[in-house]
C-alpha cells in the first residue's frame, strides 16, 4: 500500500524508523498530485522542486541523527492565504496573481524549521470569503467525494488535498467556519484554535478580530501534532497570547484509548432540529448528529441540552462584523505598493487607476462585503449596525460562559446540509452564508473548535461531521473527545469509494 | 435610528463603492444592487436585540497594546519590499500623480 494512505503520525514513525525516506513521502504525494488535482483542482502551486530539495535536507538531517521535530520529512500544504517567500501566495485572487511575498508567515517558518517539506499553495475562495471554494479567481476545487460537488471554503483546496490523499496534512485558516465546514463536507478533520494561540502574522486578514490559523488532517492526532507544532506565542503578533495551548498530541491519545466517563457534554438546543427552520437542516446530516451523539453517550459522557439563545443572532451579527473588518483590511490593495494595477486610457490620477485596479482585481463576493462594510461603519449607521453587532458578539460570549459552567465540551453538527452541488448557491449570497451557521459563534467568541468525520448521511452518502466547542484555551478537551468519537465510529468513510470517484484502479494506484 | 430595512438605492450603492475606490460599471451595479439588499435586510434582524445596558465587544479576548523591546532587528531591504511593486523608480514606488483633475 502506498505510504499517502498511512496518517501523518504513521508517516513521522516510518520515517524515525527508517523504513521510508522523506523524499520517497513527498515523490508519494506529488505522484498523486499528478493522478487526481487535475479533476480537484486542489493546489494553486505544486513545488515540486523546492519540497524535494527539502525532503532530501531533512534526509540528511535523519540520517547524521538530527532530526528537527517528529514531523520532520512529512510533507505539507498551505492554504494560498498565508504568505510563502518564494512562493506565490495570491488569495485566491487576481489582485496577487503572481505575488511572491518577500516574508514567510510565522506558521510557516514554523513548519520550514521542523523540516516539513512544502508540497504547495492551496486554492480558497478569494481573500478567504465564501464557504464553496467557488468564490476562487482560478477556479473551483472541486470535493473528491462527488466532483461535482463543492469541497466548502474558504479553504476548499486544503481540505480536498488532504481527502484526496495529495496531502497528510495541511494548513487552513478559520474566520467563521473556512476550517470546519470544509472538513464536515469532506471528511477530515478540521481545527479552529483558541483565537490568538496561533500566529496570525503573515495571514493575508480578512477580519482580524475573527481570524485563526488551524490545521487539516484525516486524523485527531494529525491535527493536534500539527497544531502543537505552530501554536504558540509570536512577538510579531500584537493578538498572540502569552499562555501555551499544550497537552494536545496527549488529549488525542488519551481520547483515542479511553472513555468519556465523566465527561459533560452539551447539545446546543439553537443549533440543530429545534433551531430556525429557514437554517434548513437536513435529516441526513441529523441523522449522523443523532448517532454520534448517542456513542458519546455509549463512551460513558454525561450528555445533556443546553440553550445559547443568543446564537440566532450570530450570523446577522457576523456579517456586519466581518464585512467591516474587511472592508478597512482590503483597502490596502490599492494598486501602488504591490499587487496588480490597472491604468485606465488617459492621463488618470491615483486614485482613477486604484478604482479601476479594484474594480477588475476583486471578484463579486469580495466588493459586497466591502460595500456592506463600508456602509455599516458609515456616519449614521454605525451603530445600528456595527455597534448593535458588537453587542451582540458580547452577548454570545455570555452564552458560551453560562454554557461552560453546565458542561464541559458543546456538540452540534457542523454544518447544516452536506456538500451542495458547485454553482447551486453561487448567487445567492444569503443561502451561502448559511452554511457557517453553526461555526460563527466560535469566532465571535474567541473559543476552539473541531470538526471530525462522524459518518455519511443516509440520503446522499456524503460525508457528515460533528463540531465540538470548548472554552478558551482547553482546545485539549475537544481533542480527547474528538479522538474518542474517531475511534468509536471507524473508518465510515471507506477510502475505496473514494478511489473509484476519483477513477484510480489497483492499476493506476 | 435610521430605518435599517429600507434598502439601498442604486445610487446609494454606487456611492458607496466609490468610497471604497471600486469603479462599478452599470452593469455590476444592477447584478449587485438587489443582492446588497436581500443581504442588508437579513443582518437587519439584530435591530434592537441589545439593549443600552450590553457593552460592546471588540475582541472575543482582552487585549491590551503590546510594545517590543526598543532593539534594532532586521527588516526588509529595499529591494525586497519593492520587489511586488507595479512599478518603481530610483528606489521607489513609482505611483501615478496623486491630484484629480478638479484639484
Amino acid at each position: 500500500m502506498s505510504w499517502i494512505y498511512k496518517t501523518a503520525a504513521e508517516q513521522a514513525a516510518a520515517l524515525a524508523a527508517g523504513e521510508v525516506t522523506s523524499v520517497e513521502l513527498t515523490q508519494a504525494h506529488l505522484d498523486q498530485i499528478a493522478k487526481v488535482d487535475e479533476q480537484v483542482h486542489a493546489f494553486l502551486y505544486v513545488d515540486t522542486e523546492g519540497a524535494l530539495a527539502q525532503a532530501a535536507e531533512s534526509d540528511s538531517r535523519r540520517a547524521a541523527g538530527r532530526p528537527l521535530h517528529e514531523l520532520d520529512g512529512v510533507p505539507v500544504a498551505v492554504k494560498d492565504v498565508l504568505t510563502t517567500t518564494g512562493l506565490p501566495t495570491t488569495c485566491g485572487s487576481k489582485m496577487l496573481e503572481g505575488w511572491i511575498p518577500p516574508y514567510d508567515a510565522t506558521v510557516v517558518a514554523r513548519l520550514k524549521d521542523a523540516g516539513l517539506p512544502i508540497l504547495g499553495k492551496t486554492n480558497m475562495d478569494e481573500f478567504a470569503m465564501g464557504s464553496s471554494t467557488e468564490n476562487s479567481a482560478y477556479g473551483p476545487t472541486r470535493n473528491p467525494w462527488d466532483l461535482d460537488r463543492i469541497p466548502g471554503g474558504s479553504g476548499g483546496g486544503s481540505a480536498a488535498a488532504v481527502a484526496a490523499y495529495e496531502a497528510p496534512l495541511a494548513l487552513g485558516t478559520d474566520t467563521g467556519g473556512s476550517i470546519r465546514q470544509p472538513g464536515h463536507v469532506t471528511g477530515t478533520v478540521g481545527v479552529k484554535p483558541t483565537y490568538g494561540s496561533v500566529s496570525r502574522y503573515g495571514l493575508v486578514a480578512l477580519a482580524n478580530s475573527l481570524d485563526q490559523v488551524g490545521p487539516v488532517t484525516r486524523t485527531v492526532l494529525d491535527s493536534a501534532l500539527l497544531q502543537e507544532l505552530i501554536g504558540g506565542h509570536d512577538p510579531k503578533d500584537s493578538t498572540s497570547v502569552q499562555a501555551p495551548v499544550r497537552g494536545l498530541v496527549e488529549a488525542a491519545r488519551a481520547g483515542a484509548s479511553g472513555d468519556l466517563i465523566g465527561v459533560r457534554v452539551g447539545v446546543i438546543t439553537e443549533l440543530g432540529r429545534q433551531g430556525d427552520e429557514e437554517s434548513g437542516w437536513s435529516e441526513g446530516v441529523m441523522g449522523v448528529f443523532d448517532d454520534a451523539v448517542e456513542q458519546l453517550r455509549k463512551l460513558g459522557a454525561e450528555v445533556v441540552e443546553v440553550s445559547c439563545p443568543s446564537f440566532v443572532h450570530a450570523m446577522a451579527a457576523y456579517y456586519l462584523i466581518l464585512p467591516a473588518e474587511c472592508s478597512s483590511n482590503l483597502a490596502k490593495f490599492d494598486a501602488m505598493r504591490y499587487g496588480l494595477r490597472v491604468t485606465p486610457e488617459g492621463n488618470p490620477s491615483a486614485e482613477d487607476v486604484m478604482k479601476a485596479t479594484r474594480d477588475a482585481g476583486f471578484g463579486d463576493e469580495v466588493k459586497r462585503r466591502i460595500i456592506i462594510g463600508t456602509y455599516a461603519l458609515s456616519s449614521g449607521y454605525y451603530d445600528a449596525y456595527y455597534g448593535q453587532a458588537q453587542k451582540i458578539r458580547t452577548l454570545i460570549i455570555e452564552d458560551f460562559t453560562k454554557a461552560f459552567e453546565q458542561v464541559d465540551v458543546l456538540v452540534s453538527p457542523t454544518a447544516p446540509t452536506t456538500a451542495f452541488r458547485i454553482g447551486e448557491k453561487a448567487d445567492d449570497p444569503l443561502a451561502m452564508y448559511l452554511n457557517d451557521l453553526a461555526t460563527i459563534p466560535a469566532n465571535l467568541a474567541g473559543v476552539p473548535g473541531i470538526s471530525v468525520p462522524a459518518g455519511t448521511a443516509a440520503d446522499d452518502g456524503l460525508p457528515v461531521g460533528v463540531q465540538f466547542l470548548a472554552p478558551v484555551l482547553e482546545d485539549a478537551r475537544l481533542y480527547r473527545v474528538g479522538a474518542a468519537l474517531e475511534a468509536a465510529v471507524g473508518d465510515v468513510l471507506g477510502r475505496d469509494k473514494l478511489d473509484h470517484r476519483l477513477g484510480l484502479t489497483e492499476e493506476n494506484k | 435610528m435610521p430605518e435599517l430595512s429600507r434598502g439601498l438605492s442604486r445610487d446609494q450603492v454606487r456611492h458607496l463603492a466609490d468610497l471604497a475606490r471600486i469603479d462599478l460599471s452599470d452593469a455590476e451595479l444592477d447584478h449587485l444592487a438587489p443582492q446588497l439588499n436581500v443581504i442588508l435586510e437579513s443582518v437587519a434582524s439584530i435591530q434592537g436585540v441589545a439593549g443600552d445596558d450590553v457593552v460592546p465587544t471588540s475582541h472575543p479576548i482582552p487585549m491590551t497594546n503590546v510594545f517590543r523591546d526598543d532593539v534594532v532587528v532586521p527588516g526588509l531591504t529595499a529591494e525586497q519590499a519593492l520587489s511586488g511593486a507595479p512599478a518603481v523608480e530610483e528606489q521607489r514606488f513609482s505611483v501615478p500623480r496623486i491630484l484629480g483633475d478638479e484639484q
